[in-house]
């Protein structure tokens, strides 16, 4: 089992939350990493900023920008990544051109050198991710891959076996970013993948709220919340107040049983 | 008129890649929307009833088959034997129409109720505007603000013709952008939607598909050529490249004769002879990029041609030395326009000009000796660019 895989499992006791974080954002985005990791973050996601960023919203895109704006590249996030190591499980996600510009190994070498251990890169589907998940795998990072409430069930068990550390579970068809309602289509999804996988399953995409947070994970094993975390960030929210809706977000979890209906059966 | 006679369908090619380049790289939303592309057009190309859907609609509202001129004066002047494809002469004025008619008609026969298309210099987006009015799709056309900005009077072609257009205001606001938004907007709408792609670009199929749609051009002028010239193929096939459709669809009728291909691109937008292999929307190709792999921001006088990438047809034809990239500046396409205007009587876009504004160079240099014989595409007609020529002129005549 790898690193990722023995921290965020099924049976830990609790819903696990993944928070993200776009790299460089900020010049203190690290004292905010710190922040959130201390306030009941099980893994952190670290995009590291793309110019070109297709399934992103406008927050997650204004982030990326402020991030390049300051200078942020694949090297320098993965430098403050390697300075400041945390405690919790980091998993890095950016688009195919950044992880793929110098080669998939020298990556997600360069990824695990950082102390980084999963891996997100929405633009490399189960057909193109071929060659990233060997080098991921031989540089001990989990690739973990997407399913979205538009694939179907044969390939929906392929993406689960083939994806490491946790099932990403796109809630919605769409870019991510804040949303008024948690999308009908999330719980349908989780519950097909928590049919086909022992792997975790997270939500992600559209979850803004604690409350959407605890709905989502009435059907998933955890959440991803991005664009609302970032929002606040890019609206000036110290570390202490990104902290504090984590742990918001943390407590609405914690009220949700650990073991579902739908852990029953299996 | 000479019958229209579509060029036979060319298979998929396998994952959609070809050579390195191409291939599927879009998040796990879009695939089944891919692949549901695929699956339809497959079957309708190879359909003899949705063909001559195609031709009839090309030849009696299109325009097709759109003439090959000799463009005498030229000729004379450059010491070269200069044959114009007129794409120009097509109904909206450029090649993009022969493209979404194929597309629109795959649209309705796949049940979608509306369109969705990005555009730089707008005549993807009037093209696409106007399938949507003919065959009754609403149309929304993504655009960057600054292109909108330089090709106002498409923008207003569009909305006359009933199509929303959106503003882009991400990056470096041209057709890059335009591309990532019509994208995003894609994977929120694949239910009723059809995503009408500008040129050969994006992922599996559309690169093929735009590919077949545009061979048109290639087709109709290989035979053409071999009326007009004693040598039956020209010595050289030239055309300008942005994402590389207009190229794509002459080189296909070229490919397999000894003719030299040269796609031409703008110096500030040259993915194919300055670029580097990359990913962005959907492909591998090769793409303006820093060493990091942030994508840079093309820079063209052509919005046409304002594109940091190529299609993956041409990465794949550089990589095999079968065509060759060359570039051509600002001043020297908009010089190479006015040219073709005084010595013609013919007003290109300036996209088309890019390729004149290389063969004027060429000529009677070894990459175009003297007594040799050219095909030059010209993609579309000058139109929307009167406003950036008269800027042109005007400085022009001041100095
Ligand atoms: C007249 C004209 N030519 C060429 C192009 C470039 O596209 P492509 O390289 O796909 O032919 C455009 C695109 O807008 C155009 O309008």
């Amino acid at each position: 089992m790898t690193t990722l895989e023995t921290r965020l499992r099924r049976d830990r006791g609790r819903k696990l939350l993944m928070p993200y974080l776009t790299g460089g954002v900020t010049p203190d985005w690290t004292d905010h990493l710190r922040a959130i990791a201390d306030a009941g973050a099980d893994a952190i996601e670290v995009g590291i900023p793309f110019s070109d960023p297709t399934l992103d919203g406008v927050t997650i895109q204004e982030a990326s920008d402020a991030a390049l704006a300051r200078g942020a590249s694949t090297d320098g996030v993965l430098a403050d990544l390697s300075r400041n190591r945390i405690e919790v499980p980091v998993v890095v996600s950016t688009y195919a051109n950044l992880a793929l510009r110098r080669g998939a190994d020298r990556f997600c070498r360069a990824l695990a050198e950082a102390g980084v251990q999963g891996l997100i890169v929405p633009d490399l589907p189960l057909e193109e991710a071929g060659a990233t998940s060997a080098a991921a795998r031989a540089a001990n990072v989990d690739l973990a891959l997407l399913a979205s409430p538009a694939t179907p069930p044969l390939r929906l068990r392929e993406i689960a076996e083939r994806s490491r550390g946790f099932v990403y579970a796109v809630s919605l068809m769409g870019t991510t970013g804040e949303r008024r309602q948690l999308a009908a289509s999330a719980a349908a999804l989780a519950r097909r993948l928590r049919g086909v996988t022992d792997r975790p399953v997270f939500l992600g995409f559209g979850i803004s709220t604690p409350a959407q947070a605890a709905v989502a994970a009435r059907d998933a094993d955890g959440v991803i919340v991005g664009a609302a975390l970032m929002r606040r960030l890019l609206d000036g929210a110290d570390p202490a107040s990104t902290a504090g809706f984590v742990r918001s977000l943390r407590r609405a979890l914690d009220g949700v049983p650990a073991r579902t209906s739908a852990d029953a059966g299996g | 008129m000479e019958a229209l006679a579509l060029r036979d369908p060319s298979a998929a090619p396998v994952a959609g890649r070809f050579g390195r380049h191409g291939g599927r790289f879009v998040p796990e939303p879009l695939i089944a929307a891919c692949e549901e592309v695929e699956a339809a057009f497959t079957e309708a190309w190879a359909d003899a009833g949705f063909r001559s859907d195609l031709a009839w609609l090309l030849s009696r509202y299109a325009g097709r088959p759109t003439p090959l001129t000799p463009a005498l004066r030229l000729s004379a002047e450059l010491g070269v034997t200069v044959l114009l494809k007129r794409e120009d002469l097509t109904h909206t004025g450029s090649h993009k129409i022969n493209n979404v008619l194929g597309q629109a008609l795959l649209a309705r026969r796949m049940g979608k109720r509306r369109l969705i298309a990005e555009t730089g210099a707008g005549m993807h987006g009037v093209a696409t505007a106007t399938a949507g009015a003919l065959l009754g799709l609403p149309v929304t056309v993504f655009m960057g603000e600054r292109d909108i900005e330089r090709q106002a009077h498409n923008v207003f072609r569009m909305r006359l013709l009933g199509a929303q257009v959106v503003p882009v205001r991400s990056g470096s606001r041209t057709l890059k952008d335009a591309t990532s938004e019509a994208m995003r907007h894609w994977v929120s709408a694949t239910e009723d939607a059809y995503y009408c792609v500008g040129s050969v670009i994006g992922p599996h199929p559309y690169p093929w598909l735009v590919r077949e749609l545009q061979a048109v051009i290639g087709q109709e002028a290989r035979h053409q050529c071999a009326e007009q010239l004693s040598a039956g193929t020209p010595d050289q096939v030239v055309a300008c490249v942005g994402g590389g459709s207009n190229a794509a669809g002459t080189f296909a009728g070229f490919v397999e004769t000894p003719a030299r291909l040269v796609g031409v691109e703008a110096a500030g937008g040259a993915g194919a002879a300055l670029g580097e292999v990359g990913v962005l929307h959907g492909f591998q190709s090769l793409f303006l990029q820093d060493e990091q792999g942030q994508i840079r921001e093309a820079h063209s006088v052509a919005a046409g041609l304002d594109y940091p990438g190529v299609g993956p047809e041409h990465a794949h034809l550089r990589d095999l030395g079968r065509a060759e990239y060359v570039t051509a500046t600002d001043q020297e396409a908009l010089a190479a326009a006015v040219r073709l205007a005084r010595a013609e009587g013919i007003v290109p876009a300036i996209e088309s000009a890019h390729a004149l504004a290389w063969v004027v160079r060429a000529a009677g240099t070894t990459d175009l000796p003297t007594g040799s014989s050219v095909l030059v595409t010209l993609s579309g007609r000058g139109d929307k660019d009167i406003a950036t020529l008269m800027a042109y002129l005007g400085d022009e005549e001041a100095r």
